[in-house]
Parts: C-alpha cells; sequence; structure tokens
C-alpha cells in the first residue's frame, strides 16, 4: 500500500483548514460587499466615523472625564487600568468582593489581551466563555483565530467532537447521540450554557461603544448570549479600552450603520443592547467599568499610527486580506490577528521583540484593508510608518524582522506546498471519497477542488516583482528567531495534543 | 473618584491621573487652544434612505430575517394574537403587567402578568411572551424595546423561546438615524433585528442559540 491515504489525509487536513478559512472569508466580504452597496451615502457615513473617532482621540481626556462623570451619576462606579495586571487585579477584586467564584463572559477582544480567563483562574474563579465560538475555543483549549468568528478554522466534526469530549467537564454534557448538524450543535450549547445562565451571578463583558455624554455602553451581538450576561447576574463588570469612547449617543447613528454591515455583512446584528449605570428593578444592581490603558496611549503618542485606535473591530480587514487568508488568525501571534492585528500588535506591545517586530511585515501592502476600513484607517501607511520605525532600530532587525515576517507568512505555505506536491502528483487519482482508512474522514468533508498548479509554485513563476516581503529565508533561520510562533503554529495544528487537562473543572 | 473600591490596588494609587497624564502627554502635537468641536465632523451623510417609514419595506427586512410576520387593523389585534398562541400551541405565556387588557379578548392561552415577581425558572417555564414595542427600523428591520409601555423588564423577552411582539405602524421609523432621537439612553434598551442567530458553525445560519428561536411580529395599522 502506498503512503497515498495517508499523504491525501494530512493534505486534505491543511486544506481543509484554508478551504474553511477561504469559504467563510469570501462569503463575508460578499455579505458585506451588498449590504454596502444599499447605502448611497456610506464613503460619506465612513468619513463621518473617522472624525468622530478622531475627534475623540485628539481630545480623550477630555472625553473620558465626562464618561466616568455620566456613569458614576447613572450608578456605576469606574475604575482605571493602566495595564493589564492592574485590570486584572481590579476584576479579580471585584468579583471576590461578591463571594462567587463563577463568572459568565461575553466575547470581548479586551478581556483577551489582558488575559482576565487566566488571571481568574489563579484565583481560583472559572470565568465560562459564552458566545458559540468562543465555548468551542475554551473548550478545546485553543485559540481564537478570528475577530468575529472566533472559531473559523474549525469545521461542524471538529466542533462536535469538542462537545461530546469536553462539555461533561464543564457542566452540562453533549447529548450522547450529538449529530454534526449546525442546528443540533447550537442546541448542544443552548442547553450546556442556559443553567449556566440562570445562575450565575456575575458577568463580565467588554464594550463596542462607551457614550461620554451619557454614559451608555454599547454591546452588539448575535446569539442572545451577550443579552443573558448583560440582563441576568447581579454584578456586571465591563472592560473596555480607553479608545472605545464616542463623545454623543446621537454618533451611535453613525457607527450602529457602519459596524454591522462592515462586521457580518448584515444591515443589523440580532441584537444590540445598551445600557447607562444600573436600573432599579432590571439587570444587574451593580455596574463596574474598567477603563483600560495597557498601551494605548503610546499608540495615541504616534501621529501616524494613532489612527489605529480608531479601530471598531468589524474585522472586514481580515476578510479581505490574502495574507490573512493564506496564513490564518494564530499565525499573527495575538488577539488582534489580520491586517489590524499587524498594525495595533506592535504599537500595543511595542517592536522590541523579533516577533512583534515581523508584525509590519506581514502585508503585502495591496492596500484592501483600507479600502474596506469603515473608519478609514490607512493600514498601509501605518504599516509603511512601523517598518521604517524597525528598520531604524541598531542592528539590523528591520531586515530579521522582514526575514522574520516572510517566513511566518509562508510558513504555511511551505506545508501546504509540500501537502500540494503530494496531492498534485496523484491529482487526477483523488476520487471524492478516500479509501480504507480515510473513508470516516472524507464521509463528513470536502475534499477541495486541487488545482492544477498551485498558488506557490504560480508565484514561484509569475510573481516575485523582488519585494523585499516575500523573499522567503530557510526554514531553519525562521525557526531559531521565532521559536514562539513556530510552537504557536504547532498548537493550531494539533489541538488535540494539547495538554492542559480538566483539573478543577467539575 | 474616592468612591472606587479598588483604588488603591497599587501603591499610591493614581491609575486614573497616570492614564490623563499619558493621555495629555500623548496629545501634544493638539494645539493647547483646540476644542474637540474644533474637529469637524463631515455629517453629509443621508439622514434618510428615501426609502420611508413604510410597512412593506419593514415586513420585507424582517422576514428576510426569518421572523414571522403579520399585518392586523387594530380591530384585528386580538383575533390575531389569539391566533398565533393557538398556533404555538402555547399553554401560559407572559407579558408585561401593564400590556393593554383587550390583545388577549381573543385567546385560551393562559395569560401570566409579570409584576417583577417571576424569577427566572419561572420565566423559563413559559411557552413565550408577548410585548409592544418602543421604535420599529424599517430600513434594517430592528425592533427596539425600551422596558416602556407594554414592553416589561429585559428578561421577560429574552428567556422564553417565543417573543410575540405588537407593533404600531406610527412606531415605525426610516432608518437608524430617526431612532436614536425617539429614544431616552437612560433606559436599558435591546435592539432585536430577527430572532437570536449564530453563524459560528461553518457559517451557517442556525436561529436561535440563547435568546427566543422564534420572533413573531403583528404591524398593526
Ligand atoms: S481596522 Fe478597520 S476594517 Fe479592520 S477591524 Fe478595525 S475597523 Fe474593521
Amino acid at each position: 500500500m502506498p503512503a497515498f491515504p495517508e499523504a491525501a489525509r494530512t493534505a486534505t487536513r491543511d486544506a481543509q483548514l484554508r478551504h474553511n478559512l477561504r469559504k467563510a472569508t469570501h462569503t463575508i466580504r460578499d455579505k458585506r460587499d451588498a449590504v454596502v452597496a444599499e447605502l448611497d451615502d456610506w464613503s460619506r457615513l465612513r468619513a463621518a466615523g473617522k472624525a468622530i473617532k478622531d475627534r475623540t482621540l485628539r481630545h480623550l481626556d477630555h472625553y473620558l472625564e465626562r464618561l466616568e462623570e455620566s456613569v458614576t451619576a447613572a450608578g456605576g462606579t469606574v475604575h482605571w487600568a493602566a495595564d493589564a495586571a492592574e485590570a486584572n487585579a481590579i476584576v479579580t477584586g471585584l468579583v471576590r468582593a461578591t463571594g462567587e467564584r463563577d463568572v459568565v463572559k461575553v466575547k470581548s477582544m479586551a478581556t483577551q489581551e489582558i488575559e482576565l480567563n487566566e488571571a481568574l483562574a489563579e484565583a481560583g474563579i472559572t470565568a465560562y466563555e459564552t458566545d458559540l465560538a468562543e465555548l468551542i475555543v475554551q473548550l478545546s483549549e485553543d485559540l481564537p483565530s478570528h475577530i468575529l468568528v472566533p472559531a473559523i478554522h474549525r469545521n461542524r466534526a471538529e466542533i462536535r467532537e469538542i462537545f461530546r469530549d469536553r462539555m461533561a467537564a464543564w457542566g452540562v454534557p453533549a447529548p450522547d447521540d450529538l449529530g454534526d448538524d449546525p442546528r443540533a450543535l447550537a442546541e448542544a450549547a443552548r442547553v450546556h450554557l442556559r443553567e449556566r445562565f440562570l445562575r450565575t451571578r456575575v458577568a463580565v463583558s467588554g464594550a463596542n461603544f462607551a457614550v461620554a455624554d451619557t454614559g451608555t455602553l454599547v454591546v452588539l451581538e448575535s446569539e442572545g448570549n451577550g443579552r443573558m450576561c448583560l440582563t441576568l447576574p447581579r454584578t456586571l463588570i465591563s472592560v473596555v479600552g480607553i479608545e472605545k469612547v464616542v463623545p454623543t449617543w446621537s454618533d451611535l447613528e453613525v457607527f450602529l450603520q457602519l459596524l454591522p454591515r462592515s462586521s457580518t455583512g448584515e444591515r443589523m446584528n440580532p441584537y444590540t443592547s445598551t445600557w447607562t449605570g444600573v436600573t432599579p428593578g432590571d439587570g444587574p444592581q451593580e455596574f463596574h467599568l474598567v477603563l483600560l490603558d495597557n498601551g494605548r496611549t503610546d499608540v495615541l503618542a504616534d501621529t501616524v499610527g494613532r489612527q489605529a485606535l480608531r479601530c471598531i473591530r468589524c474585522s472586514a480587514c481580515l476578510n479581505i486580506c490574502p495574507v490573512y487568508e493564506r496564513a490564518g488568525g494564530h499565525a499573527y501571534g495575538s488577539v488582534y490577528p489580520g491586517p489590524i492585528g499587524a498594525i495595533l500588535t506592535p504599537q500595543l506591545r511595542g517592536t522590541g521583540s523579533a516577533a512583534d517586530a515581523a508584525l509590519p511585515y506581514a502585508s503585502s501592502l495591496c492596500g484592501a484593508c483600507y479600502e474596506v476600513c469603515p473608519v478609514a484607517i490607512d493600514i498601509p501607511e501605518v504599516l509603511v510608518h512601523l517598518r521604517e520605525e524597525v528598520a531604524a532600530r541598531p542592528g539590523h532587525l528591520g531586515e530579521k524582522a522582514a526575514m522574520g515576517a516572510a517566513g511566518w507568512v509562508f510558513e504555511g505555505e511551505r506545508r501546504l506546498g509540500a501537502a500540494q506536491r503530494a496531492v498534485s502528483a496523484a491529482r487526477s487519482l483523488v476520487p471524492r471519497r478516500l479509501p480504507g482508512p480515510g473513508a470516516a474522514w472524507t464521509d463528513t468533508r470536502d475534499i477541495p477542488p486541487i488545482p492544477e498548479e498551485s498558488f506557490r509554485s504560480w508565484w514561484r513563476r509569475e510573481g516575485r516583482h523582488g519585494r523585499a516581503e516575500t523573499d522567503a529565508p530557510a526554514p531553519g533561520q525562521v525557526r531559531r528567531e521565532r521559536p514562539e510562533q513556530s510552537e504557536q503554529a504547532e498548537r493550531s495544528e494539533r489541538p488535540e495534543q494539547s495538554e492542559r487537562g480538566e483539573d478543577g473543572r467539575r | 473618584m474616592s468612591t472606587s473600591p479598588t483604588r488603591g490596588t497599587r501603591p499610591g494609587g493614581g491609575s486614573r491621573e497616570r492614564i490623563l497624564a499619558r493621555v495629555r502627554a500623548a496629545l501634544a502635537d493638539v494645539p493647547a487652544h483646540e476644542a474637540p468641536e474644533d474637529v469637524a465632523v463631515p455629517r453629509a451623510y443621508t439622514p434618510a434612505h428615501g426609502q420611508g417609514a413604510t410597512v412593506e419595506l419593514l415586513v420585507d427586512r424582517l422576514v428576510d430575517y426569518r421572523a414571522q410576520v403579520h399585518r392586523a387593523a387594530p380591530g384585528e389585534l386580538a383575533e390575531r394574537i389569539g391566533l398565533a398562541l393557538a398556533h404555538r400551541r402555547a399553554q401560559r405565556v407572559v407579558v408585561p403587567a401593564d400590556a393593554p387588557e383587550e390583545w388577549f379578548a381573543r385567546t385560551a392561552t393562559t395569560i401570566v402578568r409579570d409584576g417583577g415577581g417571576l424569577d427566572v425558572a419561572e420565566l423559563d417555564g413559559m411557552d413565550g411572551v408577548v410585548t409592544g414595542c418602543a421604535v420599529a427600523i424599517a430600513e434594517t428591520g430592528t425592533i427596539v424595546l425600551d422596558t416602556g409601555a407594554a414592553q416589561g423588564r429585559r428578561a421577560l423577552t429574552l428567556i422564553p423561546d417565543y417573543h410575540l411582539c405588537v407593533v404600531r405602524a406610527d412606531q415605525i421609523v426610516d432608518g437608524v438615524p430617526q431612532a436614536l432621537p425617539r429614544l431616552d439612553p437612560a433606559r436599558p434598551l435591546t435592539w432585536i433585528s430577527g430572532p437570536s442567530a449564530t453563524s459560528d458553525i461553518e457559517l451557517n445560519r442556525v436561529e436561535g442559540v440563547h435568546g427566543p428561536r422564534t420572533l413573531e411580529v403583528v404591524i398593526v395599522e
């Protein structure tokens, strides 16, 4: 027996990931195009969104003080956290003060950025993610790979396995006969989480917007898990980056049009919740707002890079980016993947490490991200600006970073290339259904069409116009320079080998 | 703000002052005399997209979200509600304490009025909820609840699996810009655009994960 079934199996798995990613990003961006085209004033809304955010950022101290005042007047308590450690300490302290050991969470980038769940776990507090995709990621000890659809790299069969194997350790188990129909999987999540929603008394959220003049917090979501967390618990703690403030209530008319259409490609997301302090007799009776800096003031100080703080996390730039589509979200080594991650992460964390210094090179500078960005962040401009900064560092770090980034982009390509060669050789032999042990695999999955020529090989022939970022270095060099990246890539490829167990969980 | 219980997690506290000082230092390029209003915001966008606050548009958008929609004259409302609840085979539905009596004149379903006393488990045991709304946005198919008249507290429309919502034609506005001035930010708001939905599994839209899986709307005109 030749090694073909084995080789094809591996190739399919790798290609499956890309297939998922490609299908997802293209589907979302087609939907986005359609609903954006419905509004003939899109470019003017975009200009307004950009200007409102610029006004806010240029006078951020004023708007933060105003926000604090209005939240406090409405019965909330405002806390200020200079960095991740302080934010985590504040939240941990607040949860401890309630005497509770469990919290439910609304999907939030800010709390991922500060690694709040891990900090709470150290304090003996369990944080339960309640967004379906975040639940999948949490149960499988995986990492999110997309801002909006964090489990975009998982297919239904994998999700069924995760639910069947892991749900019991976290609460209500999955039903024995769980199939892989998305409807059944969503139902399993509903049952699993409902009991938790009905009895958990503390919730942690982020916010999409915080309105300075009214003290109103705004969360957009789809599933209702957000509404559950924002309504049922007694205490609500919201961790919000200082850049999320917008001046006035009526400014929301711009962002509530820009965000859903850019993000999920819907005219409006299924649920938007707004709340202002506390309302007697309805919802949480204790509300804490934790305003998070954690590097944002450093971004603000850079007059070119400052525009990254306009970001409303719609993820349109991820869905359009050719590099993201190939590399996937994990490759960026940050909770902020894609083009926005490539400019935000090195600004938030600095370019001191090789990993972060490489991020400004993780782009082809094609400009598509700027075109789709609803707040007109000129991502290519900031990328070039950051490259200059990296290149100005002593010791040719810039050059190394460029090399590192190229390797980082092509790391996945290299693996794919190897797999493609294996499959291409037998292209005419690839059946819709694999023989032998591969059958179970293909019964539940599409084998993507195998192109006659891989992108890599096409690129080798046609591309390569001497751009620095396309010069892939020797693999060994990449691995030496970027050990943590490689490790992460490995982990994302083989999450089933994750060692961390479910100890301590019921 | 000395009211913060966690102020002082660091020696001397002062994160508020530290962050504000960092913000001010970071904005050294902003001229001292510049006021926020000096940063122009071009508001040349269209206040309404010319489609109007029409019932037709709202229906189209709601149906697009896979909500069930009915249109009724005022005199037909009770009949319509009765039919919907019967079709749903609802035994017991919860309604806000101030929901109009006449809505339920033609139903055999047991109507439970919520005075705020029902706990979440009791709400979970209900077959549905019937409410009014504050505003409906035609262009986006959005219904906004502000806990005002005939809407009740937020948990009511969240926990039961079925939500029947009555929208009066005069509550319909064109677009998002027309909705905001009608709403009081001091109240907790819930904007609903179709039933709860997820697209997290291979981007297949599945109605309902946690919120009501069925949204039924009766438009009274
Ligand atoms: S940078 Fe722009 S396109 Fe990208 S996530 Fe942020 S707002 Fe969206």
